[in-house]
């Protein structure tokens, strides 16, 4: 039966979501916030050259810029949408009439974190547009544009079902919302400060000889940031394994690492969701 | 259908449930009753798959609660004592997305819908955003959305709660008409006289336990211990009240000479009563009226909690 697509959660959860102008404004600012990033960065670069016109090796630097923008927009609103999935309806009281229907636990959840995902691909595909623009001035390959995406995707998963994870453990939405932007933070911040941290303790014990710990290079690959430079950028890329002395690419650990913490908080949000009814 | 067995739920060292043992034929209409805190939404919450108990189990058509919720799950539809509804939701998507969430097909949904809304009288509300319904029209969506899946029992935790008179009849009447389907309906109260009228029997459940069960009837037997007597007599008063003195089972005498009357409770049966008024009579002590109090359901829940709460 087509019962696995037919996610009651899911489908309520869209009709929600996109029946009142909360979302469309949501899009709209979204959009907004990109095209004068976008416009900023035109004005700024013509005029400090002075020549007038956009260069392509602009462009590309421009795409990046804008690629991590966009990462940094997708870890700041993902939290947003699903910190409250559990524990929202546990507060509006619909918690229980929910759990007493013969859905799954995985169900429930899946249905949570899909349609969070949906709304956020909404966002990154409206952004297209904006995104085209510049890639059409040329630098970078439809390849690297798909694979910048998808790990798009991964990080929404990941963080989504973080917030998952929170918003069934936690009685109240705020706490489950200061607690996911906690690990966000984490994730985007933190590890990019241990990053230096490591890069300047390793090079004092190392003597300046260039070589980077294995775990200084575990902080660059489950940075996002770190992982869209790699990814668009061949020099970053290759300068950090040189350093590291390490062949991997840092996609790799990155989602390995991302892939687990979805994994990881799905399941634990699915055991915690229902009572145990065995266990008094 | 209902089947409880030594049900215990403890919160730390508080014990809300205490070894309830609780026996319900399919078909009836169960009435819980019992005063704030004596532990009818734990036992509902239990039954409902939503709670653990500490100890014990419960039996819905004969599936643990405990061994097979998901099971349980299908057999039951649960009104919560609190409940919230989505708002931006208009009441048929309400329903259509319990429906969907029970495993019901879209055609099977939208001829259950429109059938659920008559039943509680909402058609004409059927595209009303439901957070905008009034308290008593929630209340009644929520019963339609417990019947969504047809189940076999009904758990309301004090559906009557919050309502006017007016829907409070109109619920009963809800009751009435699945009473008539078949269904087996647990219903929770802390008026016991409203229960009385609604329900075929009865359980009375004072902190975490069942002090009494069965039809109204039997309650009021089970509860009611002593009678108040209203006897009017004429001539010498004080006499009178010597000789009820001396009966064992008379207490709490009270003397209204204006009135000619004289109140006592009494705790004998009708053979013993009969007796003791033989014999008043015959001891020239002249009685021309009898009447008994007429307690109320209320006045002895009342007074059966206050007790039990004491000690
Ligand atoms: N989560 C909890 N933690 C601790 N004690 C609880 C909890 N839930 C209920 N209790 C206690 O258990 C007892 C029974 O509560 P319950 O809600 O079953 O009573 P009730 O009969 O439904 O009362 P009411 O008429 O007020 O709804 C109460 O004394 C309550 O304080
Ligand atoms: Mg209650």
């Amino acid at each position: 039966m087509n019962q696995k697509l037919n996610n009651p959660v899911l489908m309520k959860e869209l009709k929600l979501r996109f029946r009142f102008f909360k979302s469309i404004t949501g899009i709209m600012f979204y959009l907004g916030a990109m095209c004068i990033f976008v416009v900023g960065f035109l004005m700024i670069t013509t005029q400090f050259t002075g020549s007038g016109y956009f260069r392509p090796n602009q462009s590309y630097y421009l795409f990046i810029m804008l690629s991590v923008l966009q990462m940094a927009l997708v870890m700041f609103i993902t939290p947003g949408l699903t910190a409250g999935a559990i524990s929202s309806e546990r507060e509006k009281q619909t918690l229980n009439m929910l759990l007493m229907t013969t859905q799954s636990s995985w169900q429930i959840i899946l249905g949570k974190l899909m349609s969070s995902i949906a709304f956020l691909g909404l966002l990154l595909v409206a952004g297209l547009p904006i995104y085209s623009i510049v890639f059409l001035f040329g630098g970078v390959s439809p390849v690297q544009l798909i694979t910048i995406f998808f790990f798009y995707f991964i990080t929404m998963l990941a963080i989504g079902s973080i917030g998952i994870f929170f918003s069934t453990y936690t009685k109240r939405t705020i706490t489950s919302v200061i607690a996911t932007y906690g690990s966000m933070v984490f994730l985007g911040g933190f590890t990019a400060f241990f990053f230096y941290v490591g890069i300047i303790v390793d090079q004092t014990i190392m003597m300046g000889a260039g070589a980077l710990s294995p775990l200084t290079y575990f902080w660059a690959s489950i940075n996002p940031g770190a992982l869209v430079l790699s990814i668009l950028s061949g020099d970053i890329a290759g300068e950090l394994y040189d350093l590291a002395g390490i062949e991997v690419p840092l996609w790799i650990p990155y989602l390995i690492f991302y892939l687990a913490i979805t994994v990881i908080a799905l399941w634990l949000s699915v055991r915690k969701l229902r009572v145990n009814m065995k266990r008094g | 259908m209902i089947d409880i067995q030594g049900l215990t739920k403890k919160y730390g060292s508080f014990t809300a449930l205490d070894h309830l043992d609780l026996k319900i034929e399919e078909g009836v209409v169960f009435g819980f009753v019992g005063a704030n805190g004596a532990g009818k939404s734990t036992t509902f919450s239990i039954l409902s798959t939503l709670l653990a108990p500490t100890s014990g189990n419960a039996y819905v058509n004969g599936i643990s609660v405990i061994e097979n919720p998901v099971a349980v799950r299908r057999q039951l539809g649960y009104m919560p004592d609190f409940f919230g509804v989505y708002d931006q939701l208009k009441a048929d998507e309400y329903l259509d997305f319990y429906a969907a969430s029970y495993g019901l097909s879209a055609a099977e949904r939208a001829t259950i819908i429109p059938e659920l809304l008559e039943l509680v009288n909402l058609t004409d509300k059927r595209y009303s955003y439901v957070d905008l319904l009034s308290r008593g029209m929630k209340q009644r969506l929520c019963l339609a959305r417990a019947l969504i899946h047809d189940p076999k029992v009904l758990i309301l935790d004090e559906p009557a709660s919050g309502l006017d008179p007016r829907a409070r009849t109109e619920m009963r009447d809800i009751l009435k008409h699945l009473k008539s389907m078949g269904k087996t309906i647990l219903i929770s109260s802390h008026i016991l006289p409203e229960l009385a009228e609604m329900c075929d029997e009865l359980g009375v459940l004072d902190n975490g336990k069942l002090i009494a069960q069965g039809n109204v009837a039997a309650i009021q037997a089970q509860l009611q211990a002593d009678k108040e007597l209203i006897v009017k007599v004429l001539g010498d008063l004080h006499k009178a009240v010597a000789f009820f003195e001396e009966d064992p089972y008379i207490t709490s005498i009270e003397a209204f000479p204006e009135k000619e009357t004289i109140t006592f409770l009494y705790r004998g049966t009708k053979e013993q009563q009969i007796q003791m008024l033989k014999q008043a009579l015959l001891a020239d002590i002249l009685i021309y009226s009898v009447n008994e109090e007429e307690k109320d359901l209320e006045d002895i829940f009342m007074s059966i909690t206050k007790g039990a709460g004491e000690s």
